[in-house]
């Protein structure tokens, strides 16, 4: 191994997030040896990974990366960004890319530029259905031809190694698609040599920017300092402070366990990971562990279009229909059934189209697992939720909705004139395209590579 | 006495698309270590809470942050048609008046 020590600057959560620049200048003046950031998540659902779009604007993405690619080219160090365009897909990425030329043009700049892809070929993943080497982690049944073939994208969680082979090749810049969050911060540390139990728990700690610092704020940055038998984790913002307490708390957040994480290629053990406050800010870890796979997979993400998707927003302070509600919205929803049958003359059934009332007050937040299930409060709101193949359909079907949900007869009714407070003219709003979650499956490619096309470029 | 009046956080997050985590995090390791020798906080009740089998429970007792984790199916996957709560922060509510015999 030849450095003895290596330091790694994260500034923020999300490309995108925000972060001080103070926090960053001060981090650059530590003359870290990389400069990285997570650009994406799962966190806000599946419709960035379905439609191919970002969740941040183009402009906050633009501030950051812009700060963050001319810092880096100035100190000469690489600067790593994972999962482009928020979910990492060919299209977010190419977003994200557009950006980045932007920046590199606005200034002049010139470098080697990564780029890794991680969007999958369907016939290589129904290749690797036939030869048996796909399994479902447990949450969605076993992965089928047809879903394959219904994903509008899939993606594979990158892990460190692709990130390695661009900074073996003389990349200044990578930029990839959708990667672990881990892969992006634990590559440079592995690369060098320095311990992958330390260099993945490290990844953690730095891929959520200054979470793990107290007062947490994901939109700040943190510097790590990297050695043989540990590492050190500050943050940047004098205001903040990391505690043992908060850094081993940072385990915690959005984990599954807080003792055993799972990355391409192995498992992150901390169950004798250890915590030391050196000074008021910094605290040094050790003791992390990580345990290859025999068997080496990658982790498959993909998003199928469940619809199009119409919804209206109204609400109602009668207390003669609050105390039967639930009673009210099954007969509405069987009275538009029947104006369904007789508008469509019996093709579309109630099994062609998803109808949902979300009622606000009553139990929309928690559903079943609500346990106040006898609170009487002032007022309900309805959110009525139509997803259908068109979006024709969708408009037309919520229209009925909207209609029957507004004038529906009940006992003992008063409020002749509406039983809804609507919100908003126009009260019908399309939403677009919709998708869902299809994939949370592991494939085992033939290395670490083959899932993801790199290009190196001359810029 | 109720968690509420002695944890300083109890939350929810979504653990990926699929899970539900949460957590419930004391400010000091005498407290933790107190509530801990309850045995109040076991995957049990959490399974009784939010009506899963046990066997859906992960449960950690976490010493390094005065913690307990315990993760389960989402009711629902985040995004898919009926979903209310895409990031999963705000089914932590039945664990708020779980009493706790101190």
């Amino acid at each position: 191994m030849s450095k003895q020590e290596i330091k790694i600057l994260s500034a923020t959560g999300i490309v995108g997030y925000g972060f001080s620049e103070d926090s960053l200048r001060r981090g650059m003046e530590r003359k870290p040896d990389v400069l990285a950031s997570d650009a994406g998540s799962t966190d806000p659902g599946p419709f960035y990974l379905g439609s191919g779009t970002a969740f941040v604007s183009r402009e906050a993405c633009k501030r950051d990366a812009s700060l963050l690619i001319k810092a880096a080219r100035s100190a000469g160090i690489p600067l790593i960004i994972g999962t482009a365009g928020g979910a990492g897909g060919d299209a977010n990425l190419q977003w994200f890319l557009d950006i980045v030329m932007e920046i590199v043009r606005e200034n002049d700049l010139h470098m080697k530029l990564a780029v890794i892809h991680s969007e999958q070929d369907k016939s290589y993943v129904h290749g690797k259905l036939k030869d048996g080497k796909i399994k479902s982690m447990g949450a969605l049944p076993e992965l089928t031809d047809e879903e394959i073939d219904a994903a509008e994208h899939i993606v594979g969680l990158m892990g460190a190694e692709p990130f390695i082979a661009a900074l073996d090749q003389g990349a200044d810049i990578v930029i990839t698609g959708r990667s672990s969050d881990t892969s992006i911060f634990a590559s440079m540390p592995i690369r060098e040599g320095f311990d992958p139990g330390l260099a993945w728990h490290a990844a953690k700690l730095l891929e959520c920017g200054a979470m793990s610092a107290e007062p947490a704020n994901a939109g700040d940055c943190i510097l790590v300092t990297m050695r043989p038998d540990h590492f050190l984790v500050e943050p940047l913002n004098p205001a903040q402070r990391h505690t043992t307490v908060s850094t081993a708390a940072h385990a915690l957040y959005e984990n599954a366990s807080p003792y055993h994480l799972y990355e391409a290629g192995g498992m992150l053990d901390l169950s004798h990971a250890e915590y030391e406050q050196v000074d008021e800010r910094t605290v040094r870890v050790s003791g992390s562990k990580f345990i290859p796979d025999a068997t080496y997979r990658i982790k498959l993400e993909a998003a199928s279009k469940m619809g199009y998707r119409t919804i209206s927003i109204m609400g109602t302070r009668d207390p003669i229909l609050i105390d039967q509600i639930d009673d009210y919205l099954a007969n509405v929803r069987n009275t538009i059934q029947m104006r369904v049958d007789d508008a469509f003359k019996g093709q579309v059934k109630q099994s062609d189209y998803r109808l949902g009332f979300h009622v606000y007050g009553k139990n929309a937040i928690m559903g079943e697992w609500d346990p106040n299930k006898d609170t009487t409060p002032n007022e309900l709101g309805i959110v009525i939720d139509v997803v259908a193949p068109t979006p024709e359909l969708s408009q037309v079907i919520l229209a009925f909705s909207r209609t029957f949900t507004l004038h529906h007869d009940f006992p003992g009714r008063k409020c002749i004139a509406g039983n809804m407070a609507v919100a908003f003219s126009p009260s019908d709003i399309p939403m677009g395209p919709v998708y869902r979650f299809s994939m949370e499956h592991l494939v085992e490619p033939n290395n670490p590579y083959e899932m993801f096309r790199a290009e190196v470029l001359d810029i | 006495m109720k968690l509420k009046d002695i944890a300083k956080v109890i939350r929810s997050k979504n653990a990926g698309p699929f899970y539900v985590t949460l957590d419930v995090m004391f400010s000091d390791a005498k407290t933790y270590q107190k509530v801990k020798a309850t045995g109040a906080l076991n995957a049990d009740l959490i399974a009784g809470l939010y009506n899963v089998e046990p066997g859906q429970v992960r449960f950690f007792e976490y010493d390094p942050a005065y913690s307990f984790k315990a993760t389960i199916p989402r009711r629902i996957v985040s995004g898919d048609f009926g979903d209310t709560d895409s990031y999963g922060a705000q089914q932590h509510a039945p664990l708020l008046d779980v009493d706790i015999p101190l």
